[in-house]
């Protein structure tokens, strides 16, 4: 039951290997974002939920809560930088996906490939 | 100037020179090769300048800076880097004025470049002579091989390419693949690589990875032509013909000889190498790579390629003498160096003379030539004899020196070589001689030409000379070796 | 310069960082090239002064708005640090110089305001993670270069360009990611992100396994960003169609910096306080580096294409850094890192020769070069000598690192035998590709009668480049003192 217990970590490794199954195997450029869009938010998961303390409350220090128990803020201000540099290169990624398919005239990777070897 | 000045000057001299040259090139031709002889002239003085003191019994260095602790650019002279700058300096300037009238009569393109790079490769020759370590020396017999590159690549067409890099492939190839281990072996193994009597290695390395160390040293050193590392000489063969004279005589193929030796003198330690075993492999090497280079030289046909293996063989001899590992046998070395410089060179002189004369190249043409360039083919027997080792020539005062170290460890494998090759360098020098001289010359395609342009004449003239006069006044360079028997002894 | 210099750690990131939005705000071409350079001046000048103190003092901390580590950010410069910055900030000044005629062939000038603010990113994240004494601070300054790079290897003219930077973006991603798990692995049991801090509460944790784990993270994903083998795909076509001088600054140091990354985590992080990683780092290393040597050299003497030729040669100078750290010794991580320094400047000094090369020859292919040293004489004179360092001949930067990266293996027992014999013989290959290209360009059939040589403002950047070559190949104190202080660091030997 130890091994079901620890599902966050089920999760996470679940999310991770399907978005690097899509990374690696799809031709698809917008589908080789979303792969890498999916691996990223894995991580994000991990770090949150290890933040969560049982029982504990969200932190916020007010005059009166001063000594109950509070879920640990860090990985949720680390995570929030993260997914701002997730969002960037996912924006950044897909400008370039426009740009191939302005140029190509396709976003399969394969195609290109041929293109480019004619 | 003191020692260390004048050392200094030498090495700065040719670089000074080559930028003189390459300024002077855009002025005028004539102007620029007064520069090369002015520079040629100058450091003749300064080199033969420090001969006095060196006699004396001063050992002039200094240590120019380090590169990383432990490892300097230091320079120290001795006598056989005083020999070998003595040498190299005193042949650039005959071979400039032959070089004048080489390319002058050939028309030949490109005589700036050909002139900054020959002062550039002497700068190196002296650095090399008067290094102080081994990482110097290294430091300096790369760039030898880097500046005589741009010489024997000269012509630019497709096999001349096709040479040069088989040149600066075989030369490249061993100082990085066998050389530079070796060295930083030596640095590892004995914590320095400076040149000190008596070698530095003793009690540091035995046995067999002496001799494996001894064996990265004189194959890393490709420039001594020890066989299989020759393939470069005889592929050199396609520079013009001051060139050859450069790499055959004056600096290239003496600068390996010259480091093989004074690494066995300064690095291994004669004695300390006579007395280990694992280190005799290096006479029978030398010895193979005289007998089978003469062979080989018996079948030439082309008269720059008979020499050039006739070179090969001849450097073994140093190489062998320098194995023999006898104070008598160093000394033969040394002279060796000098004498087969002074033949050779006025050998090449002569091939080069008869090359811009008649465009001559192969044997068979050179049929009764004797009658139309007679200065030129008495110059060319003056250098044979030396070949062979007949007296009155500088040739028979080395091999007399040889034999001696030779006999004085009872070396019979020495002794036999030595006689052998004697036979076969008649076998081949005297055929061309008889038929220079007594031979018919063909009548179908027939040039009429007389002598070469007198720079060339004179050059070689003054090299025959030299090698006539090596025998008779020898004195002052062999007491001037004597010095290095003390330091072996 | 005395009230600055408390702060000087913090500079170093923040004159980049600051100067790129005010530079993406201008829209004059040549008044943006010239804050830039001045701000990569600035920053150089920063890094040389951090270098003295270093090398007077020792290790620098910097508290920011002085919070005190472990709660708020803490830089830390130590001489790993100061010796990459010498080469971030100096090969990015000197890319610039030379970049403002070689960039204009290549990009529109209305775009270039925007492309110098992301080369100015670019550094501020290179120069951030050199100074910063955090992990999570590293992924975010890593991604901050990293996302600039992207833009401005896709600012070449090539359309070969764009699925080259996608690779480059997915591969990249890829790696910062795996360092942000490993990061997060490490956070888990020990609750800190500060490097430092790390250090010492692994070895208070005591449970080895997650360690392990965090390390392979790290060390997979960083081999991914510093393109160790067989991680490099997307580097020779990322460096082949960039711009040339975004090639310059990067073959010169990007590739470097993750490298740091690396041997700072597995060496002062897990080496000691994990049992049996120095181990499993050498095994792994070691075969990869060797592969990397032999293979990359081997494909070099075959390409064509002379960009991508020296970033297949890149492929196998990294093998020769990753050699040298493999070894796990004072003498090997000096080589190692001395071969970082000294690679940056034979190839800076290179790819600066090709730039200029490229203002005539467009396409940069061996046979388009073919006679062109009689048209473009100071440009392959400055092209032999960047290639004889790359080789190792005495005399140049390049045969500094080779000794000591042979005197190490000397060290190494018979492995380092082995070792030897495969630095020489790769040393060998590089002498075939190099040589390859000399001689099409000094004896080749004439292909281009139109070249012209390359124009001063291009040709001077890569003679220093060229002279830099030489200097350090003849006094080499510098680089090898850092190097040598850096390995004691890295071995926590030293201060």
């Amino acid at each position: 039951m130890e091994l079901l217990g620890l599902y966050h970590y089920w999760v996470f490794a679940i999310l991770l290997m399907t978005g690097f199954y899509a990374v690696v195997a799809k031709v698809n450029l917008i589908k080789k974002l979303i792969g890498l869009t999916l691996f990223q938010a894995a991580v994000f998961l991990l770090y949150i939920s290890v933040g969560m303390v049982e029982g504990g409350d969200a932190p916020i220090f007010t005059a009166d809560n001063a000594d109950s128990l509070f879920s640990n803020p860090l990985p949720q201000v680390l995570i929030l930088t993260a997914i701002v540099v997730g969002i960037s290169t996912t924006a950044l990624g897909l400008a370039i996906v426009v740009r191939i398919n302005e140029v190509y005239g396709t976003i399969e990777e394969d195609e290109i490939q041929e293109i480019d070897r004619r | 100037m003191s020692g260390a000045d004048l050392i200094i000057a030498a090495i700065l001299l040719p670089l000074g020179g080559a930028v003189g040259i390459g300024l002077a090139g855009r002025v005028s031709d004539n102007l620029r090769e007064t520069v090369t002889l002015i520079t040629a002239f100058l450091l003749a003085v300064t080199v033969w300048n420090l001969a006095p003191g060196l006699m004396a019994g001063e050992r002039p260095g200094f240590t120019a800076f380090e590169v990383v602790p432990g490892i300097d650019i230091a320079f120290r002279l001795e006598p056989l880097g005083m020999l070998f700058a003595a040498l190299a300096s005193s042949l650039w300037i005959v071979n400039s004025v032959y070089s004048i009238g080489y390319m002058r009569g050939n028309k030949e393109k490109n005589q700036t470049r050909f002139y900054i790079f020959f002062a550039l490769s002497l700068s190196a020759t002296m650095g090399i002579a008067f290094a102080g370590n081994l990482f110097t020396l290294f430091l300096f017999y790369e760039m030898l091989t880097l500046s005589t590159y741009p010489l024997v690549s000269h012509k630019g067409d497709a096999a001349t390419v096709r040479s040069a890099r088989v040149y600066i492939g075989i030369l490249l190839t061993t100082s990085i693949g066998l050389l530079l281990p070796a060295i930083i072996w030596t640095y590892v193994v004995a914590g320095t690589g400076d040149f000190s009597a008596g070698g530095i290695l003793e009690g540091k390395l035995g046995g067999p990875l002496l001799g494996l160390l001894l064996a990265l040293f004189v194959f890393g050193i490709g420039k001594a032509a020890v066989m299989p590392v020759h393939r470069w000489l005889p592929a050199a063969m396609v520079a013009p013909t001051p060139v050859s004279a450069l790499l055959h005589a004056v600096a290239v193929v003496k600068a390996g000889v010259f480091a093989v030796t004074k690494i066995i003198v300064y690095i291994f330690g004669v004695d300390y190498l006579f007395s280990t075993p694992g280190s005799g492999w290096l006479l029978y090497a030398a010895s193979f790579t005289i007998v089978v280079a003469s062979l080989v030289a018996l079948r030439q046909q082309n008269l720059k390629r008979l020499l050039a293996y006739s070179t090969v063989a001849q450097l073994s001899y140093v190489v062998m003498a320098a194995a023999i590992l006898k104070p008598l046998a160093e000394i033969g070395a040394a002279i060796h160096i000098v004498a087969h410089a002074f033949g050779k060179i006025t050998l090449f002189f002569a091939a080069g003379a008869i090359y811009v004369a008649s465009k001559k190249t192969e044997l068979p043409q050179l049929s009764g030539i004797g009658r139309r360039m007679p200065w030129t083919m008495t110059a060319f027997t003056i250098g044979a004899l030396s070949m062979i080792g007949v007296p009155p020539t500088a040739g028979f005062v080395s091999k007399w020196y040889i034999l001696a170290g030779a006999f004085q460890s009872d070396n019979y494998v020495a002794i036999v070589t030595i006689v052998a090759s004697t036979v076969l360098n008649a076998a081949y020098f005297l055929p061309i001689i008889y038929m220079a001289w007594f031979g018919r010359e063909a009548t179908e395609g027939r040039v009429e030409h007389g002598e070469a342009p007198w720079p060339a004449v004179l050059a070689l003239t003054v090299t025959a000379a030299l090698t006539i006069l090596f025998f008779l006044f020898n004195g002052p360079v062999i007491s001037l070796e004597r010095q290095l028997l003390e330091v072996a002894a | 310069m005395s009230a600055l210099q408390p702060h000087l750690p913090a500079l170093q990131v923040i004159v980049p960082m600051l100067t790129a939005p005010l530079v993406a705000l201008l829209r004059e071409r040549q008044f943006s090239w010239l804050v830039t350079t001045a701000a990569s001046l600035c920053a150089f000048a920063v890094a040389i002064a951090l270098t003295m103190v270093v090398l007077e003092q020792g290790t620098i901390s910097y508290e920011m708005g002085s919070w005190p580590p472990p709660f708020g950010i803490a830089l830390s410069i130590d001489a790993v640090s100061a010796l990459l910055l010498l080469v971030v900030t100096g090969a990015s000044s000197l890319a610039l110089i030379a970049g403002a005629t070689s960039l204009q062939a290549q990009c529109e000038s209305d775009r270039q305001p925007l492309f110098y603010a992301a080369w100015l990113l670019a550094l501020a994240g290179l120069c951030g993670i050199l100074v910063t004494a955090d992990a999570f601070n590293i992924f975010v300054f890593m991604e901050i270069s990293s996302l600039a790079s992207y833009v401005l290897v896709a600012g070449g003219p090539d359309r070969r360009a764009l699925p080259a930077v996608f690779k480059y973006l997915v591969m990249g991603t890829i790696g910062a990611t795996f360092y942000l798990i490993g990061v997060g692995v490490i956070y888990l049991m020990t609750g800190t992100l500060n490097l430092a801090d790390m250090e010492v509460r692994i070895q208070q944790v005591g449970e080895f396994q997650p360690f392990l784990i965090a390390a392979a993270f790290i060390t997979v994903g960083m081999a991914l960003k510093a393109a160790i083998f067989p991680l490099h795909v997307w580097l020779p076509n990322a460096y082949t169609f960039a711009p040339h001088v975004v090639t310059v600054f990067f073959a010169a140091c990007a590739t470097k910096v993750s490298l740091y990354v690396l041997l700072r985590l597995d060496f002062v992080v897990f080496q000691q306080n994990v049992g049996g990683h120095d181990v499993q780092f050498a095994y792994f290393m070691l075969p990869l580096s060797v592969l990397a040597i032999l293979i990359a050299s081997a494909v070099a003497i075959f390409e064509a294409n002379l960009k991508r030729l020296f970033a297949w040669s890149s492929v196998a100078q990294i093998g020769y850094i990753t050699l040298g750290a493999s070894l796990i010794s004072q003498a090997g991580l000096t080589a190692s890192l001395l071969h970082m320094f000294n690679h940056a400047l034979a190839k800076g000094a290179l790819f600066l020769a090709l730039a200029c090369l490229a203002m005539s020859v467009a396409k940069l292919r061996v046979d388009e070069i073919g006679g062109i040293a009689r048209r473009m004489p100071w440009t392959m004179a400055a092209f032999v000598v960047g290639g004889l360092s790359l080789i190792g001949v005495p005399g140049t930067a390049g045969f500094i690192s080779k000794w000591y990266l042979i005197q190490a293996a000397f060290g190494a027992g018979s492995v380092g035998i082995a070792l030897i014999i495969i630095i020489l013989i790769s040393s060998l290959m590089a002498v075939v590709y190099i040589w390859r290209v000399v001689e099409t360009a000094y004896f080749g059939e004439a292909a281009n009668d139109e070249a012209r040589e390359a124009p001063l403002a291009i040709l001077v950047p890569t003679w220093i480049a060229v002279a830099l070559n030489i200097f350090f190949g003849l006094h080499p104190n510098l680089p090898v003192e850092l190097s040598s202080r850096a390995a004691a660091v890295l071995l926590g030997t030293g201060p």
